[in-house]
């Protein structure tokens, strides 16, 4: 007969504020098989520990039940225990009393009773459980980076600088993101791009990185440790082994009339382009959809102007696959459009601006070298506007959440107008000013006093154009409500930072959970903020939500590190969780009978063809085989089986059945 | 409630210039929940002067259907009898536009001008467009009457009538 | 064609030359307008401000009798009980105040009735034969003022996009015209005040003319029986809180679209307005 240990934890009060944790502990201990029974305030501590390492040498237990919070939490660490007096792991099993029952339930015999139940169900579970070993799988010591910003540059240097090899892939055909639109960042007003550029640069000239612009991941496969990235190099129709990035073809192509997504479409581009003169690589693709030759089949114009003849009319894309064994997404995020806003106009008045525009205004490298014009006739703004929360903290519009960088860019863009038009007024319209960080109060502040931006708290209603002027139709609260009216010659929209354009496919390529927004959802908000639900993938910046530099760079190291600790393993431990086919003394062999269902039903292409054969070599009959090494546990061919030959190892129908049949037999 | 003050409402009313409070002021007088405050609401001629336009539900962050507030704030401005002298020429106007409403099933403007006119003893208003509007044939002498006017009666006995004895 | 239709108080008074022009253009374009049998009045804004019930049992009852006379779908011109009308049968999808309305009218009462305005009859059966019948293009640049009760609320309503509509500037560019980008389209004119608060009638419609003017606007084009007698019968009251007079007529888009289809201006009831029309 079974000797089963059963531990019953208070969890502080979590529990036995609710479930009566004596009875539960004293009526466990009179059930067939239950060898010892005891309750403990808690039991995760050393204390607690101590009970069942303990329990489990005097009794000489061959099954544990803790009866405690969820395993996701204490799983790991009871099992530990039990490895540590000897006993088989995955012999010891939990009941969840807390998430499942204490923390739902009000105090009540009938939770107390529901209490007992759960417990009950793992006792008659773990007579059936069958002493495993865990699974070792080798780690390809190779990362992969999705995204070239701030982010991406970060992580992937750090990780680089460990010694391990980064393969960072770049949507455009440069690397550099929304920081290097950026003019001058908040709190010190330094130069973005020439913070930028050098690490820009770094990551190009870097032995470990390998770089691949214009490129997307087209799908990824395996697991922790163990991935294939599957990587689309979009053809950019140039030989980048022979172009010397001489620049003569973009001067000479005719199509020049594009808007150029660097400036946010203040500018723009040719069909053959680099996005900005210090991108990296600095080599043009060709924008295919644009160019005359892709569209009408005329003009090759670059290809005559190229001394080297690096045009590749006939170039297409390219799918390579790389194996790495940590995953790093750093796909950022994008700002919403002046059209997003029916109340300012649409997106039809060209001096409505979105704030990345007015960066680029004031960008040195931007379409008016850094002097703040209007789109519309290129006149220098006398009265500027700046509206707060355009988009963001509005359920109305989708956008419940605080876009967190606009106050300190808001107050910045201010700023850097006050300080380029000496004559000009600024006015902001704000909700509430969201300044904590390092200096940003004292940086707000300075905009207010020192360079005299008039702050007003309240929306503004309406933006509409009349006599050539944007007429803001806004409200000072603080005075009782009373309407504000400006005649302002250019409006600035602090839209909400929403995320990137096919984030949700990516995190479904990737199996990563988002958010209802499309942010990529970290596996805990506080303890585990780069880590990904799904193992071996993390998270830096702004793809997880909106954040400002600084933030994104914390978190794009903080993400190195759990790639460069997974690293320093040889081989990774795996749940033996997993599926296994039966197998049987001859003749029977197995009671598969090779219809091989489970391989059509099974998403990670983990089963296999197993011929057994007779001595003299010839065949007897094909059965299924798991490979542990693919296999996620999911159950979908137990499911599938009809010769009931495939079971989960710790989750055997056997099991399972077990545990409902202790409900029953009450 | 979940109003958070963002004045959006205000900033877009046609009218808040002339209220003695601006929606967003008079959402923040119910957010404190006194009595003191509800008076003061119930009391001011904001909640007459809404022209239920509905500018400031199409535009509110959090969807606060204001219009619909202003509609209960007057019932309960009537119920409780605390009125601002601006309600009086409204609620006449409303009170006569219903009368017609009642007695014929339709709208009978004479009949609701001279019944407005009695009831705020302003008989030279609109005396100047009045003759140009018969003349242009906008004004019929004799109100139309539908056939079912019972069901008028009894539509008006079993709501509004009876909405008023409930509160004496 | 054939179509329900729901003329509405004002439109059987004051503002008989919206009837009279719906009714023209109608048949110019071969839609056949059936009146719902023995209407009453939608109660407009007095009913909505006055009694929650009587504002929702009063449409309810104009609803009923359309549907047991067998209409499916019924034009309604005036915006006002456009917007009542819809926004009744919105109420009343909730279970308990529609067995409440049809206990007090006792009549029965689907709810199904699909409830258009004019610009959308015009839009789903008039477009084709507009194109194709207009002998004298409407060359004029006008402002295309649609008001609150035609657009708002948004939710329940679902026509057109909200601060700026397009539908009737779609309509007026149909028939050769130019519209305006102008910043009133949804602007208040002080709706129901008309009588009760004249001076702010004539401060809110003065606002909405001045904007019109401002951007040389031949014309104020409207949907709506109140936005049009604000903004013209009201126009001697608008003009004295305006420093310089505007003199600007106000017709109805079924009046603009009668014009271009060579409908005479008797017929449209064009002289039936207080501000003169020479269009």
């Amino acid at each position: 007969m079974s000797k089963i240990g059963v531990f019953i934890c208070h969890c502080g009060e979590n529990i036995s504020a609710t479930v009566d944790v004596e009875r539960v502990a004293r009526e466990i201990g009179g059930m067939e098989g239950v060898a010892h029974a005891i309750d403990y305030k808690y039991m995760c501590s050393d204390p607690g520990q101590t009970f069942i390492k303990e329990a489990v040498k005097k009794y000489g237990l061959d099954g544990v039940v803790v009866g405690a919070c969820s395993p996701r939490m204490h799983e790991p660490t009871f099992r530990r225990a039990c490895a540590e007096a000897g006993l088989n792991p995955y012999l010891c099993e939990m009941a969840n009393l807390r998430e499942h029952c204490s923390w739902v339930h009000e105090k009540s015999e009938e939770t107390t009773e529901k209490a007992i139940d759960l417990v009950k169900m793992m006792v008659e579970k773990v007579k059936k459980n069958k002493p495993l070993d865990s699974i070792k799988v080798p780690v390809t010591k190779r990362a992969l980076v999705i995204g070239g910003g701030i982010a991406g540059i970060q992580a992937s240097l750090d990780i680089a600088n460990t010694g391990h090899k980064v393969i960072l892939v770049e949507r455009d055909p440069s690397i550099g993101g929304h920081m290097s639109q950026l003019s001058e960042t908040f709190p010190t007003l330094d130069c973005s791009q020439c913070i930028l550029t050098p690490r820009m640069v770094e990551v190009a000239q870097h032995p470990n990185i390998k770089l691949y612009t214009y490129a997307e991941l087209e799908s990824l496969e395996g697991f922790i440790g163990n991935f294939k990235a599957k990587i689309r190099l979009k053809a950019k129709s140039v030989n980048y082994s022979t172009c010397t990035g001489c620049g003569a073809c973009i001067q000479k192509c005719p199509v020049k009339k594009i808007p150029s997504e660097f400036n946010a479409g203040l500018g723009t581009r040719t069909a053959i382009y680099v996005p900005f003169p210090q991108a990296v690589p600095n080599k043009p693709v060709i924008d295919r959809v644009n160019c005359n030759y892709y569209k009408r089949g005329a003009c090759k114009i670059c290809e005559k102007t190229c001394q080297v003849g690096s045009i590749e009319w006939d170039k297409e894309d390219e799918i390579i696959t790389e194996e790495v064994g940590a995953v790093v997404l750093a796909t950022g995020f994008d700002v919403k459009g002046t059209d997003f806003f029916p109340e300012y106009g649409y997106g039809q008045y060209k001096d409505v601006l979105t704030g990345l525009q007015f960066e680029r205004l004031a960008s040195a490298s931007g379409p008016t070298f850094g002097e703040i014009r209007r789109p519309s006739d290129g006149a220098i703004p006398k009265k500027i506007v700046f509206i707060a929360c355009a988009g963001s903290r509005d359920p109305a519009k989708g956008i419940p959440y605080c876009s967190k960088i606009c106050c300190m860019y808001t107050a910045k863009h201010a700023m850097l107008y006050q300080h380029k038009v000496h004559d000009g007024e600024s006015t902001v319209f704000y909700m509430d000013i969201r300044a904590g960080g390092k200096n940003y109060e004292e940086f707000v502040r300075r905009a207010i006093e020192e360079d005299t931006v008039n702050y007003v708290r309240g929306r503004v209603a309406r933006v509409y154009e009349k006599n050539g002027k944007l007429i803001v139709k806004g409200v000072d609260t603080l005075l009782g409500g009373e309407q504000v009216e400006i005649e302002a010659d250019m409006v600035v929209l602090a839209t909400a930072g929403v995320a990137n354009c096919g984030s949700e496919q990516l995190a479904q390529k990737l199996h990563v959970s988002y958010d209802p927004y499309h942010f990529f959802a970290e596996a805990h908000p506080k303890l585990k903020p780069v880590e990904t639900n799904t193992a071996g993938i993390f998270l830096a910046g702004a793809c997880q939500a909106p954040k400002d530099i600084p933030e994104t760079v914390g978190m794009a190291s903080g993400a190195a590190v759990k790639v460069a600790a997974l690293f320093s393993n040889d081989e990774l431990v795996r749940e033996p969780v997993v599926a296994v086919v039966n197998r049987l003394a001859p003749p029977l062999y197995s009671t598969c009978v090779g219809c091989f269902m489970c391989e059509t039903a099974c998403p990670y292409n983990a089963i296999e063809h197993e011929e057994i054969k007779g001595r003299d070599g010839s065949l007897i009959r094909t059965i299924a085989r798991v490979n542990q090494g693919l296999c996620q546990g999911c159950g979908t061919c137990v499911a599938f089986c009809r010769s009931k030959s495939i079971d989960i190892q710790g989750y055997t129908n056997e099991q399972v059945y077990a545990e409902v049949m202790s409900l029953l037999n009450d | 409630m979940r109003c958070y003050q963002c004045g959006k409402c205000t900033a877009g009313c046609v009218l808040a210039s002339d209220m003695n409070y601006p929606p967003s002021y008079l959402m923040r007088l119910l957010q404190t929940g006194t009595r003191q405050n509800m008076d003061k609401v119930l009391a001011s001629n904001s909640i007459w002067l809404c022209l239920n336009c509905e500018n400031c539900l199409g535009r509110c962050p959090m969807e606060i259907d204001i219009p619909k507030m202003m509609d209960y704030l007057r019932t309960q401005a009537i119920k409780e009898n605390k009125l601002h002298p601006d309600s009086k020429p409204i609620i006449a106007f409303h009170r006569s536009f219903l009368d017609s409403v009642r007695n014929t099933g339709r709208l009978y403007e004479i009949g609701l001008v001279l019944s407005y006119k009695f009831r705020t003893f302003n008989f030279l208003q609109d005396l100047a467009i009045a003759p140009s509007m018969y003349l242009k044939g906008k004004l019929h002498l004799l109100p139309e009457k539908i056939k079912d006017r019972r069901s008028m009666k009894r539509i008006f006995a079993q709501t509004i009538e009876n909405a008023k004895t409930v509160n004496k | 064609m054939k179509i329900g239709f729901y003329p509405g108080c004002s439109l059987t008074g004051s503002s008989r030359e919206y009837n009279e022009s719906v009714v023209a253009l109608a048949k110019a374009l071969d839609i056949e307008l059936v009146e719902i049998k023995d209407w009453n009045c939608c109660g407009a804004t007095a009913a909505h401000v006055m009694n929650e019930e009587l504002s929702l049992s009063l449409p309810a009852r104009i609803m009923a009798m359309a549907e047991e006379q067998g209409l499916t779908e019924v034009v309604v011109p005036c915006a006002a009980c456009y917007n009542r009308l819809k926004v009744t049968q919105h109420e009343l999808e909730d279970e308990n105040k529609r067995t409440r309305v049809i206990e007090i009218l006792k009549l029965p009462y689907r709810g199904d009735l699909k409830i258009i305005n004019v610009l959308q009859m015009l839009e789903a059966y008039g477009a084709e034969n507009i194109k194709t019948r207009v002998t004298r293009p409407f060359a004029h640049k006008v402002a295309c003022y649609y008001g609150c009760l035609l657009v708002r609320p948004h939710s329940i309503l679902k026509f057109d996009r909200v601060e700026d509509p397009q539908s009737m500037d779609t309509l007026i560019k149909g028939i050769g015209g130019t519209t305006l980008d102008w910043a009133f389209k949804t602007e208040c004119c002080g709706a129901g005040f008309s009588v009760s608060r004249t001076d702010l009638v004539a401060k809110l419609s003065g606002n909405i003319l001045k904007d019109a003017a401002d951007r040389s606007a031949e014309a104020v084009i409207v949907a709506c029986p109140l936005c049009q007698s604000n903004l013209d019968m009201r126009r001697g009251a608008i003009n004295k809180t305006l420093k310089n007079p505007i003199d600007i007529p106000v017709i109805y888009i079924t009046q603009a679209i009668g014009l271009a289809l060579g409908i005479g201006a008797k017929e449209l009831g064009l002289k039936r307005h207080f501000v003169t029309v020479e269009l």
